[in-house]
This record gives C-alpha cells, structure tokens and sequence, in this order.
C-alpha cells in the first residue's frame, strides 16, 4: 500500500513505531499531490522545501521519543484563509494574492507542537464566502468523485483534498456550513466545533461571531485527534474559552446505548432531495440499532434561519473586510488619483463579485433608516434560534438531520443565482448562529454514485458526544472508507 | 424590499466600490430579490426579544497593563505595496 493511501492514525501509529519517516510521509503527499490535483485543483499552494525542513525536526523529536499523540508526524493542510508564517495566504482573493503573513495563526502553533508537517494551502471560495469553492481566484475546485461537480465550500480544497487521498487530515473553517457541507459533498468527515473553542487569531475574519476553525479527515476517530490539537484557549482571542470537555480521542467509546436523538421534521421537508433524505434516515434507523433512542420533533424556526443568518453575516462581513485598502496589504490597483480613488480601485478590482454583493448587502442592513429592520431584527430572531435549540436540548442529546439538501451540484449550476445558492445552507447556518457544535459524516451515496452527509448538532461543548455517534456509525458501517475511482 | 438605482449608488459609496452600468443593474436585482425574500423575518414576532450578537456570556477580558514587544516593524511593512522611510506610503490626503 502506498503511503499517501493509509488513514491518518495508521499513518501516525507507524511514524511512532518509526516504520515510516516523517519526511517520507511529506514527500509521498507531495508526490501524490503533485500526480493528481492538476485535475482536482484542491491546493492553492504546496511546500515542498519547508516541508523538508520541518519534517527533519520532528522526526529529531520522534527518535527522542518525544513524539505527543496519535497524529504526530503526520502531513496536515491547511485552509488557505489560515495564516502560516511565511506561507501566501490568498483566501482565494486577488485582494490578498501576494500576501505572507507575517505571524503564525494559533492553529498553526497547535499543529507545530503537535508534531505535524504542513505540506500545502488549500483552495476555498474567496473569504470563505460560498457553497462551491468556484468564487476562489485561485481556480475552481473539483470534486474528486465527479469532475464536472463541485465539492461545495467554503473549505472546498480541505474537502476534496481529503476524498482524493491528497490530504491526510485538514484544517477548515466554519462560518454557515463551509466545513460540513463540501464533507458531505466529499464523502468524507468534518467538524465544526462550539464558538469559542477554537482560537480565531490568525484566520481571517468572515463573520467573527460565527467563524470557527475546525477539521475534516476521513473518520470520525482522526477528526476527534486533530481537533484536540486545536483545541485551546488563547489569550489572543478573547473570544476563545477553555473547553470544559475536551479529550475528544481518548474518549471515542462506541458505545451510545440510550442516546437521546431527536430528528427535526422541519429539517425532513419540502426542498430536500428524496435519496438525501432516504439516505439520513437509513442512519437514523442504524442509531436506533446500536441502543439510541431516536424521536421526531418539530423545529418551525427553520424557516427563518438563512435570512437571519445572511443579515448577520454579511454585516459583519462589511465591516471586516473595510480594512482592504491596498495601503498594508495585499492588492493595490496600479492607476489611481488619489486616497480616496485608491480605496475604491483596490477594491474594485481587487474583490470578485459574490464578496462585492455581501459587502454592499452588509453595509445596506447596517444603514440608517434600514438597521432596525433588517440586522436588529436578525440578531432578535438569532436569540429565537437559540431558544429552540436550548429547548430541543432539554429533551435530546443531539439531533441529526441533512448537511444540505442535495448533493454535489454541477459546476455553474447555482453561480448565477445567489438567492438559489443561498438557500442550499438552511441545515447549516443555524448551527452557526446558535455557536453549537456540528458533524457531518458520509451515509450513503446516492444512484449518481456522489455522496450524502448525515449532520449531528449538539449543545454547546458537546462534540465528545457528536464524536462518539459517528465513530459507533462507522463502526458498523463503511461509508467513510469508500474513495473516488 | 424595492432596490433603487440610488440605494445602489448609496449602499456601493458606503462599501467603497465602484461598479460598472452592467454589475449596477445585477447589484440592483440581487439586492432586490435577496431583500424580498429577508423580509420574511416580519413574519415572527420578535416583541420582547433581546438582539442576541453573541451566543456564549462574554466578558471583558482583562491583561496586566505591561510594555512587551510588538510586531517586527521591518517585518510587517514587506508586504506594504508602497513603502517609504518605515512607514506606509499613500497618495497625499491633506491639503
């Protein structure tokens, strides 16, 4: 078997008993990276060099037996809007498309003590701001199980990186879906913790009441280890809280007799696609088989959760990303006459099209006159948003339900229409609003052969349990261990 | 919602871009269509209800009041477009 082609933990496991060495783990990445992203367009860039060098490093620390964890030594890539000292980080945009942060993200701290190679950048819409990874400036990304389909987004490259056996593990981000969405388009797992968990400093902001950096691999077990990587309160953050459960691998049991699992039947209706829906449902029944209790409940605010969830988003967006100015950073235009027409030239032609119209619908719910209207009443239906979820919790322990309604769609098919595109998120983006914990876990494949997602949500800080329902699934099933061709 | 070609106008001045005859025509029908179907929020009444803009109890978070060094100043102007003497250089803003 070839390196590029063993699970993470295995791969781990014998970097640990030292069978394999760390840079033959980075180089054989890269190699395989190199032989097949012409064709899937997952990377946005790769480190061959750097790779090289920190791999000696870690693999001192191997030898030494100072090696911590079951990921150690094991190549991980990372979302391009995470900045790695020295490394381009484009975010997708032109507006950035020369930009070398000058410091380490958090995250990218973690991954550094926890012994990991960072191998590559990878590709995702343009500031994480799309469902299809094709507003990245860096190119469409393709989804390795139909080329002519997208892997959603945002973190589309982390998503395809991982199906196509050219990422062993990956670091995305999760705003309104953009972790488990391109997951369950991909056939593979991802996670996208409790607000809070993660440290935001470092990863650039989309919407900072939402963002949250989290991870996707191929099971439920590697997502668990590396997210314990990144878990961690940072003091540059004042956001980021101490997780009060955290020891998410260690704690993967299997067993989840008498887990309370509500279904929200508002999440079953009209819109989703009936293979999907076949499909979750087949997994609901899985559950039940291994000891959960599962029960249908209504959840009516359903409806109202993708305009409550684009009012807020993009009001922050507009104000995050007013610090593109071509002055500090990045994109400058090249003619200008003066401050002020520098300012709108660079960003004219520095930003594509989809991050112009968040901006503008930002700043017109911020405005005068509309404010009330539009992002007052958002941020009030976001607190009904989260009284549902409290309540459901009183009663379940985590609920399951579709990532999307649909699977992967063709390339194009949605760029035209972003109302359309916007309304293929109403699974995710409540999950965000209400800073809950969500999983997405390949059950199934519908008759194209393209994969469906199954989606757990839990109370805040309850991924253990998220964690463990999936790895008992894929236990008894093996959804998770197909690959594309 | 009704989107004019001034709230465009307006809304782009606010967002400092510029826009073609072309992408002002799509702004505006977006716009439109995406304000349309937000006003469905009217539909919940949300009398008595609290703006919530952050789910978790936020706190100020407090640091000892001490000098420490910043960021390498040499470090962070490499990636200014334009550079002059240490320090960002623009195009003249004042008078």
């Amino acid at each position: 078997m070839n390196i590029w082609e063993l699970d993470a933990l295995e791969l781990g496991k014998r970097i640990k008993d030292r069978e394999i060495g760390v840079a033959e783990a980075a180089d054989a990445l890269l190699d395989r990276i190199e032989a097949t992203d012409g064709e899937v367009n997952a990377y946005v860039s790769t480190f061959r060099q750097e790779a090289a060098a920190r791999a000696q490093q870690v693999q001192k620390m191997v030898d030494a037996g100072e090696g911590k964890g079951p990921l150690f030594g094991v190549p991980v890539s990372v979302k391009d809007n995470i900045c790695v000292k020295g490394m381009t980080t484009t975010c997708g945009s032109r507006m950035l498309y020369n930009f070398r942060p000058p410091y380490n993200a958090t995250v990218t701290d973690c991954l550094d003590k926890a012994g990991a190679v960072i191998v590559g950048k990878l590709n995702m819409d343009e500031f994480a701001m799309g469902s299809t990874t094709e507003t990245s400036y860096m190119g469409v990304c393709k989804n390795p199980w139909d080329t002519s389909r997208v892997p959603g987004g945002s973190s589309g490259g982390a998503a395809a990186a991982v199906a196509a056996s050219e990422a062993f593990y990956a670091l995305g981000t999760d705003t309104g879906g953009s972790i488990r969405q391109p997951a369950s388009f991909c056939g593979v797992t991802g996670i996208k913790p409790t607000y809070g968990t993660v440290s935001r400093y470092g990863v650039v902001a989309y919407a900072s009441s939402l963002d949250q950096v989290g991870t996707l691999g191929r099971d439920a077990a590697t997502v668990a280890a590396s997210l314990d990587i990144i878990t961690a309160k940072d003091a540059k953050d004042s956001t980021s809280v101490a997780h009060p459960d955290g020891g998410f691998y260690e704690s993967l049991s299997g067993d989840i007799k008498g887990m309370r699992i509500g279904l929200p039947t508002d999440y079953f209706g009209e819109g989703l696609d009936p293979q999907v829906k076949e499909k979750v449902l087949a997994a609901a029944k899985q559950l039940e088989q291994l000891g959960a209790h599962v029960e249908e409940f209504p959840m009516p605010i359903v409806e109202y959760v993708v305009p409550a969830y684009y009012i807020i988003s993009c009001a922050e967006a507009s104000s995050n990303l007013s610090r593109y100015d071509g002055v500090k950073y990045g994109f400058r235009a090249e003619h200008y006459e003066d401050l002020y027409d520098l300012y709108l030239k660079s960003r004219s032609q520095g930003f594509g099209m989809e991050v112009k119209r968040r901006i503008m619908l930002g700043n017109f719910v911020l405005s005068s006159g509309y404010y009330d209207a539009y992002y007052n009443k958002a941020l009030k239906v976001r607190a009904l948003i989260k009284k549902a979820f409290d309540e459901a919790f009183q009663k379940y322990d985590m609920l399951l339900g579709p990532v999307a309604p649909t699977t992967a769609l063709k390339i194009g098919e949605n760029l035209d229409d972003p109302l359309k595109m916007y309304l293929g998120d109403i699974y995710t983006v409540s999950v965000n609003l209400a800073g809950l914990p969500g999983l997405s876990a390949p059950c199934g494949f519908d008759g194209q052969g393209l994969p469906v997602g199954m989606q757990l949500i839990g109370p805040a800080f309850g991924e253990k349990r998220l964690l463990n329902a999936a790895y008992a699934y894929q236990q008894v099933t093996d959804f998770h261990q197909k690959k594309p061709q | 919602m009704t989107i004019t070609p001034e709230i465009v106008d307006y809304v782009a001045q606010l967002s400092r871009l510029e826009l073609s005859e072309g992408e002002k025509k799509r702004v505006e029908k977006d716009l439109g269509d995406i304000l349309s179907y937000m006003d469905k929020l009217n539909e919940l009444d949300t009398t008595d209800v609290e703006p919530m803009s952050h789910t978790l109890p936020v706190n100020n978070v407090m640091r000892e009041d001490v000098c420490r060094p910043s960021s390498d100043r040499e470090e962070l102007l490499q990636n200014a477009p334009q550079k002059k003497d240490g320090c960002y250089q623009v195009p003249k803003a004042v008078e």
